[in-house]
């Protein structure tokens, strides 16, 4: 069964759609990703409009990120302060990230640099989880304790001037590092439609030294408020935001899901990064196989007023 | 003098898949004194069609609109022989349209040259009697705009390497067949009784929406005689135009909506698999 997607201006089997975004749902329940650094290089796969495939991206991950962030928002493991100031530096950078996205367009340049940065992203945080996780794997084989990591109390990132207390977190913390961090995952956000959760996650334990209980709820509160910005920037700047794309692969999204964290669950942490890292690679790969194989035509035509 | 058969009772309708609105029957006459060739011939060209208006579904996946027509003060000895051709093309709303080359550069695929034409038809669908090789020569073909060979496509701005124009032209003609937005039928075009034609004409799936032509044209033993044209319009029906409406005039609400019910999704889930 086809259905026509009126922003895409194309039709699409309906089913391929749903079956995307359950197994993207699935998978991103399974590990506790957002599911945007999947969904937009699979819907690129398929044909939609690379422009459409990112704007849309982002309005999903909105979907995908609103129930963890509810779920933390019960158990109080939200830094509301600290969230705000990523937040301000994500909305500053997702502002510039659709400008760069628009001129990106005019100079038909947006395909390749959206799979220029999922390959260099991809790759480098598949390549460092895929270490990491084999690394703990043969650790757990020999028996030997999985080492605690204790990050060392400073770096130069905590000499930086401009300092603000943040209770929660129980940090005293410049915000320069914070505002920085911000606007480089609203940069992302507008140009590859995905959260950042991947990049702000350990952006926030290894350089800010945050704490882990509050890591993934901070992330999430401003992931929510970045993507939201950002689906409705794309909408008014670049008519980008497939809505009937989205909601299918929303709703097909929060079931899978479901289903993702229960056998989430019964699977070891480093056999699920090992896997996580393996499914990423996989993604950049084909990316970039398709950056480096010859096209079968070498043509495009772009009609309309972006040429 | 014979009385003119009106066109647009001959008329036509289609494919089950096509809603078509109730409007008068849209008909045209030849314009034949305006067009002035050299020779003037005494033929005048009608055709009408059903409508003037073609509204497409969620689910339309191309059909064929038929073009009825006549050919008046016709020659009835030439007509017999078979001298007449008519070709029928229906030409879709301009757009300006770039066409970017890629090449490899450092072992990466990137786009790198660009030809920026002045407005195209977006979509051409042409039908006729017999090859048009067959029916005039290539120069009469193409001082009459008829034919996907013959679809001006005007550079604009710099030119660059104007030798290689030619390619991009190329290449534009062969993606716009591949993706069936220009498409030819060379036997589309009968004749149903002495001087009645029916012409199919074939709208792909992916038709674009907005002002489309139907532009006859009648020659005779290979010369040009008269053309002939309706304005049709294609607009999208249902839920799917009106989202694309409010996506393109009212962006700022559409953005709301989508975050809207991406937050309500979200909220849903959670409370709907909420474990307790």
């Amino acid at each position: 069964m086809s259905i026509y997607l009126p922003i895409a201006e194309l039709s699409v089997n309906i089913f391929i759609i749903l079956g995307m975004g359950a197994a993207v749902g699935f998978l991103s329940g399974m590990f506790g990703v957002g599911g945007g650094f999947l969904i937009t290089p699979l819907l690129i796969f398929y044909n939609i409009p690379p422009a459409v495939a990112v704007a849309t991206g982002a309005n999903q991950v909105v979907a995908s990120s609103v129930s963890g962030a509810l779920a933390h928002f019960r158990r109080g493991t939200v830094d509301i302060k600290l969230g705000c100031m990523l937040l301000i530096g994500g909305l500053v950078g997702a502002t510039a990230g659709v400008q760069l996205f628009l001129m990106l367009r005019r100079m038909g340049q947006l395909d390749l640099i959206i799979s220029l940065l999922y390959v260099v992203f991809l790759g480098t945080v598949g390549g460092l989880m895929l270490w990491e996780s084999v690394n703990s794997i043969r650790r757990a084989a020999r028996n030997e304790p999985v080492s605690a990591r204790r990050p060392g109390q400073h770096n130069w990132i905590h000499r930086l001037p401009l300092k603000m207390r943040f209770k929660r977190s129980k940090l005293y913390l410049s915000v320069i590092p914070i505002l920085v961090l911000g606007f480089a995952i609203g940069v992302l956000t507008s140009v590859m439609g995905v959260g950042g959760g991947f990049i702000m996650v350990p952006a926030m334990i290894y350089l800010l030294r945050v704490p882990t209980n509050v890591v993934i709820g901070t992330s999430l509160f401003q992931i929510i408020f970045v993507t939201a910005f950002t689906t409705i920037v794309q909408a008014t700047t670049n008519y980008a935001v497939d809505i009937v794309l989205a909601g299918l692969l929303m709703i097909a999204g929060v079931i899978g899901a479901q289903y993702g964290v229960r056998v989430g669950q019964r699977m070891r942490g480093e056999q699920l990064r090992a896997g996580l890292a393996i499914l990423v690679l996989a993604v950049g790969i084909r990316l970039g196989l398709n950056l480096i194989l010859p096209p079968d035509e070498i043509y495009s035509i772009v009609t309309g007023s972006f040429g | 003098m014979t009385a003119r058969i009106s066109a647009s009772l001959a008329v036509c309708l289609l494919a089950s898949a096509l809603t078509l609105g109730l409007t008068a029957p849209a008909s045209a006459q030849s314009d034949a004194a305006e067009e002035g060739g050299v020779w003037s011939f005494p033929e005048q060209l009608d055709i009408g069609i059903s409508t003037n208006e073609i509204a497409i579904s969620p689910n339309f996946s191309g059909a064929d609109i038929f073009v009825f027509g006549t050919i008046a003060e016709q020659d009835d000895f030439l007509l017999a022989i078979g001298a007449y051709d008519i070709i029928v093309a229906l030409e879709g709303p301009l757009r300006p349209a770039t066409v970017r080359r890629k090449e490899r550069v450092a072992g990466i695929w990137v786009n790198r040259h660009s030809v920026r034409f002045e407005p195209v038809p977006a979509s051409y669908s042409i039908s006729s009697t017999r090859p048009l090789d067959s029916i005039a020569k290539q120069i009469v073909l193409s001082a009459n705009d008829v034919g996907i060979q013959n679809i001006r496509l005007i550079p604009t701005g710099g030119l660059g390497d104007a030798s290689q124009v030619g390619d991009f032209r190329q290449a534009m003609l062969r993606i716009m067949q591949q993706a069936g937005l220009y498409q030819r039928d060379p036997s589309g075009v009968k004749f149903v009784s002495k001087n009645l034609f029916k012409a199919a004409v074939r709208l792909p799936a992916n038709i674009p929406v907005g002002e489309h032509t139907v532009r006859a044209e009648l020659y005779r033993n290979g010369q040009y005689v008269t053309q002939t044209r309706i304005r049709l319009r294609v607009v999208k029906t249902g839920l799917e135009q009106f989202t694309y409406n409010l996506a393109h005039q009212h962006s700022l609400i559409y953005g709301l909506l989508a975050v809207g019910f991406a937050l309500f999704t979200g909220w849903l889930s959670s409370i709907v698999f909420r474990k307790d």
